[in-house]
């Protein structure tokens, strides 16, 4: 590759005193000036893994690079990693200008270039004039912001946030995710982000690693996560899924079809090494189901089903609908080219037609 | 003895209080707050009001004077009881709040073996009767003077020494009560932070933890002084012949007769103590 | 972390760099370690434990014809402890204790209670009223106490002059003044923890009790009463102790006259000069005060600070 990876996890585990395995043989290769999130459910290990690379928790097995360099038991304060914490963490005994300035003193820089330097950065996050203010004075966003200048002024080759915008409220944490993304890409600082909240990462994130129960699920972009999850815990984690079981009967070029409880057909994606009689979970995301009158034309490869229960959420319409005597499945429809417009409602009880593309439908392994 | 008692506040529904409040049991509730304000205070007022009656007789109010507080800062006795009682109580009160906060630091941050049982024995000269306290540190002090008497030709006395070490040895527990509280509501996130920003375990020690437990470290070592500067009964024991505190100067001449310079020499004392405790709550209310 | 937690070192396999980087670590917490323990460990362990352990020791030795110590093992100091004339002082003492406790708990409890039931803006006013006098010198607040109740004490010159009696009532040197001594001196000591379990108590229960049918009387002893009893356990054991052990109040109000352990204690050590039979008495009142702070933790009492 040729290049250095900024921070690589070989093999890495964290067991703590009481037996519970938090990090569980965690690899992972996060590269120079990326924004890599670190995502799943809360207990899942990804705080643990980055208190490790921040050298908060020493790995129980494994090893830790940054820039190359393994890190052993080298304690915090000797690496060039900085952290956002969760809850800030600000000093509430120093100002707002202390706050930033506490990484330069303590690496004993010369007090000119540490004044030059607080004011950039907090120029950087849009705080001047705050310098003298205490961190109880200020709101959650401001002090949010203050993490990020103490961190950031240190010039860091790699800064870690974990959870940095769980305590704001939802529209400052959407204004936050574009503010934090922005300014890493004018730092040009590798990110690593951990957060609980797929549609921040998705948001947000060049690569995405999820994990549960201390393992690394899948690591790749948003759209890849999003559209090839390679198993039902990320298919169902990341956004929505309606998943299906049932036994390959059938491989078509592009088309493989799938008996779903012996008895429905159903079209899916044909995949690497997947052959005819092999079990396997469909994974199907609700919008992009469709839904047709019955009777209509079109009606070959389309599943029949009625509707049990309509729930109207604003931009979109779910549609809970009953396969013939078969499981149900959730289909979410746009309301911009739904009902009203055409002048058709479709109600509960109605009979309907279910289509999707096979390439949209994920045939993941049991 | 907690200095504060401070719990999250919970105002009960207006409708309960005002029931509460209207039955004529509130009045019997707060004449007993009255009369028991007035039985904390009014011995205490008194003596001080008869601090300055002219009268050596002191049940009649003959007139104000301060000659009584003249004749005891003239008192030689008195200036030295005092200028002893402030240096034990500043030597033990320094030692101790060391102790105590070390002591503390050690069962926050630390597990070692035996900890529990550490633990257990620290509070125990909370506990124990003073007394008990004052006659095991004279038999020991006694012992151990005699030992070395014999053994290295040593000879030690009872004096200013052995009342500042048995000062530090009920109050540093003390101290380590109090610190230790602030040390339990102590957000160990922000040493991780100073430790994430470049500061070694000392910085972050000196720069992080030091001043935030700034608080809990004045309150134990205002503690400690009063704890001292108060003390009798373990000083009377191990005082020996010679070095007096305030406390034993008073108590000495009590048992001679009760004169109208004894209220004075008390009467500074009480307002000194309460002098102290009102101006340290104000400056910590003023952080 | 800073002063970094003891034994969180993590084992490695041997004979490698790393393990001994480890060592050289877990060396430098127990150096850490013992610098921050030591201190208070030495002065625990030099200036009371061993103390204690040496007064332990006496009280199992003899006394010489001249008040030295002979180092013979025997009971006798325990046995003679035994004799009606030092089982007095010791009931004495506990009955003084406990009237004392019961005292203070009938003024302490309403007084907590309105205190915890007061406007916020007032609560820490009247704690700072009821601390004060704990933070002032009891030898002095004893003081002021003999001041009022001598014969020429205020009371009785005011009784006088109101033509109430004729002849002073006497009240120093007696039970009663003890006693009152006692309650003076240590009824913050109950207040403090009763605000703290009153304060804490949810005050819609009692509504909830008023609603199912309860007298104000039901909802006080079956409601208020039961969920306050930690505050009402620690502050009786906090009175208590003291009270049992207590010195210096019967020394100058009971002026010889009412004798507690405390007082036996002192002369034994001072006058009389028995020094293994004064250090019998000690761990006898240790006994007392450590079997009733043991009750208290078995009631679950609440944290004492």
């Amino acid at each position: 590759m040729g290049r250095v990876a900024d921070v690589e996890l070989r093999n890495v585990s964290k067991v703590f005193d009481n037996a519970v395995v938090a990090v569980d043989g965690v690899s992972l290769e996060i590269e120079p000036g990326e924004f890599f999130s670190l995502l799943g459910p809360s207990g899942c290990g990804k705080t643990t893994t980055l208190r490790m690379i921040a050298g908060f928790e020493m790995p129980t097995s494994g090893e830790i690079y940054i820039e190359g360099r393994p890190m052993g038991e080298t304690p915090p304060f000797r690496r060039n990693v900085n952290t956002v914490f969760q809850n800030y963490a600000l000093f509430p005994h120093m100002t707002v200008a202390d706050n930033v300035a506490f990484g330069l003193r303590m690496k004993r820089v010369p007090r000119d270039e540490i004044t030059r330097r607080v004011r950039e950065a907090l120029q950087l996050v849009r705080l001047v004039g705050f310098e003298d203010r205490y961190p109880r004075q200020l709101s959650g966003g401001q002090q949010q912001r203050v993490a990020l200048a103490r961190a950031l002024i240190n010039r860091p080759r790699v800064l870690l946030l974990d959870e940095p915008l769980g305590a704001l409220d939802l529209k400052l944490r959407k204004e936050m995710q574009l503010e934090l993304k922005h300014l890493q890409m004018t730092v040009g600082i590798t990110f690593i982000y951990v957060t609980h909240d797929q549609e921040e990462a998705l948001t947000m994130s060049d690569r995405i690693a999820v994990m549960n129960a201390g393992r690394v699920l899948q690591v790749g972009t948003p759209l890849e996560i999003y559209e090839r999850p390679s198993n039902r815990f990320v298919a169902d984690f990341i956004g929505e899924s309606n998943f299906l079981d049932g036994r390959v009967v059938e491989l078509n070029g592009q088309r493989a079809t799938v008996l779903v409880d012996d008895r429905l057909p159903v079209p899916a994606r044909v995949q690497d090494g997947l052959a005819v009689g092999e079990q396997v979970t469909i994974a199907i995301r609700p919008e992009k189901i469709r839904l047709h009158p019955t009777g209509g034309e079109g009606a070959e490869g389309c599943v029949p089903g009625r509707v049990e229960e309509v729930v109207y959420i604003g931009t979109d319409t779910y549609y809970l609908v009953r396969l013939t005597d078969c499981c149900t499945i959730r289909v979410r429809v746009q309301n911009s080219q739904n009902r009203l417009d055409s002048g058709e409602m479709v109600g509960e009880g109605t009979e309907v037609l279910l289509s999707w593309l096979p390439e949209t439908a994920m045939v993941l392994k049991a | 003895m907690s200095t504060t008692a401070t719990t999250a506040p919970r105002t009960a529904p207006l409708a309960t209080r005002r029931r509460w409040r209207l039955k004529p049991g509130w009045l019997v509730l707060n004449s007993n707050v009255l009369l028991t304000f007035l039985f904390l205070y009014a011995p205490i007022v008194i003596l001080v009001i008869f601090s300055f009656n002219a009268s050596r007789q002191q049940a009649v109010w003959v007139g104000f004077t301060v000659e009584w507080y003249e004749q005891m800062m003239r008192d030689e006795r008195v200036i030295a009881a005092a200028k002893n009682s402030l240096i034990i109580a500043l030597v033990s009160t320094a030692v101790s709040t060391v102790i105590g906060t070390l002591t503390a630091l050690a069962l926050d941050r630390f597990r070692f073996r035996a900890k529990t049982a550490f633990e257990g024995a620290m509070y125990l000269p909370i506990i124990v009767p003073e007394i008990v306290m004052a006659i095991s540190l004279l038999v020991f002090f006694n012992t151990t003077f005699n030992l070395l008497d014999r053994w290295l030709g040593l000879t030690l006395k009872f004096g200013l020494g052995t009342i500042t070490i048995a000062h530090i040895a009920f109050s540093f527990p003390f101290v380590a009560v109090v610190v230790r509280a602030r040390l339990a509501d102590f957000d160990r996130t922000l040493e991780q932070a100073a430790q994430d920003l470049g500061a070694n375990e000392w910085q972050t020690f000196r720069y992080v933890t030091l001043p935030l437990l700034m608080p809990g470290i004045l309150a134990g070592a205002l503690l400690a002084f009063t704890l001292s500067i108060d003390d009798f009964v373990i000083t009377f024991f191990n005082a020996g012949i010679g070095a007096t505190t305030l406390p034993l100067e008073i108590y000495g001449r009590i048992r001679r007769g009760i004169t109208p310079e004894v209220n004075a020499l008390s009467a500074v004392l009480l307002l000194a103590s309460i002098a102290l405790v009102l101006g340290s709550a104000l400056l910590q209310r003023r952080r | 972390m800073a002063l970094a937690e003891g034994v969180e070192t993590q084992p490695q396999p041997p004979a490698s760099l790393a393990a001994r980087l480890t060592d050289w670590a877990r060396r430098r917490t127990g150096i850490k370690l013992s610098l921050v323990l030591g201190p208070g460990a030495f002065w625990l362990l030099v200036f009371f434990l061993i103390p204690l352990g040496v007064v332990l020791a006496y009280s199992f030795a003899s006394r010489g014809a001249y008040g030295q110590v002979i180092w013979r093992l025997t009971l006798e100091n325990y046995t003679r402890f035994f004799d009606w004339l030092y089982i007095r002082v010791f009931l004495v003492s506990v009955w003084i204790a406990l009237l004392t406790t019961v005292i203070c708990l009938v003024i302490g409890y309403p007084f907590a209670f309105v205190m915890a039931r007061v406007p916020r803006r007032w609560r820490n006013a009247l704690l700072v009223l009821v601390m004060v006098p704990f933070w002032t010198n009891f030898l002095v607040r004893t003081y002021a106490i003999m001041l009022l109740l001598r014969n020429e004490g205020l009371i009785n010159s005011a009784l006088r002059w109101l033509g109430v009696i004729e002849q002073p009532i006497t009240m120093l040197f007696t039970t009663f003044a003890v006693v009152l001594g006692l309650v003076y001196g240590y009824l913050p000591f109950m207040i403090l923890p009763l605000y703290a379990s009153i304060e804490k108590f949810d005050f819609t229960l009692v509504e909830a009790a008023q609603d199912l049918g309860a007298s104000t009387w039901q909802v006080f002893t079956r409601v208020l009463l039961p969920l306050t009893m930690p505050g009402v356990v620690a502050g009786s054991i906090l009175v208590f102790i003291p009270s049992v052990g207590a010195f210096v109040t019967p020394d100058l109000l009971g002026g010889g006259k009412v004798v507690m352990i405390g007082n036996l204690i002192q002369q034994q050590f001072l006058t009389v000069r028995h020094w293994p039979f004064g250090s019998a008495v000690s761990f006898v009142l240790m006994a007392v005060v450590l079997v009733s702070t043991m009750a208290y933790f078995r009631v679950g009492g609440e944290r004492r600070v």
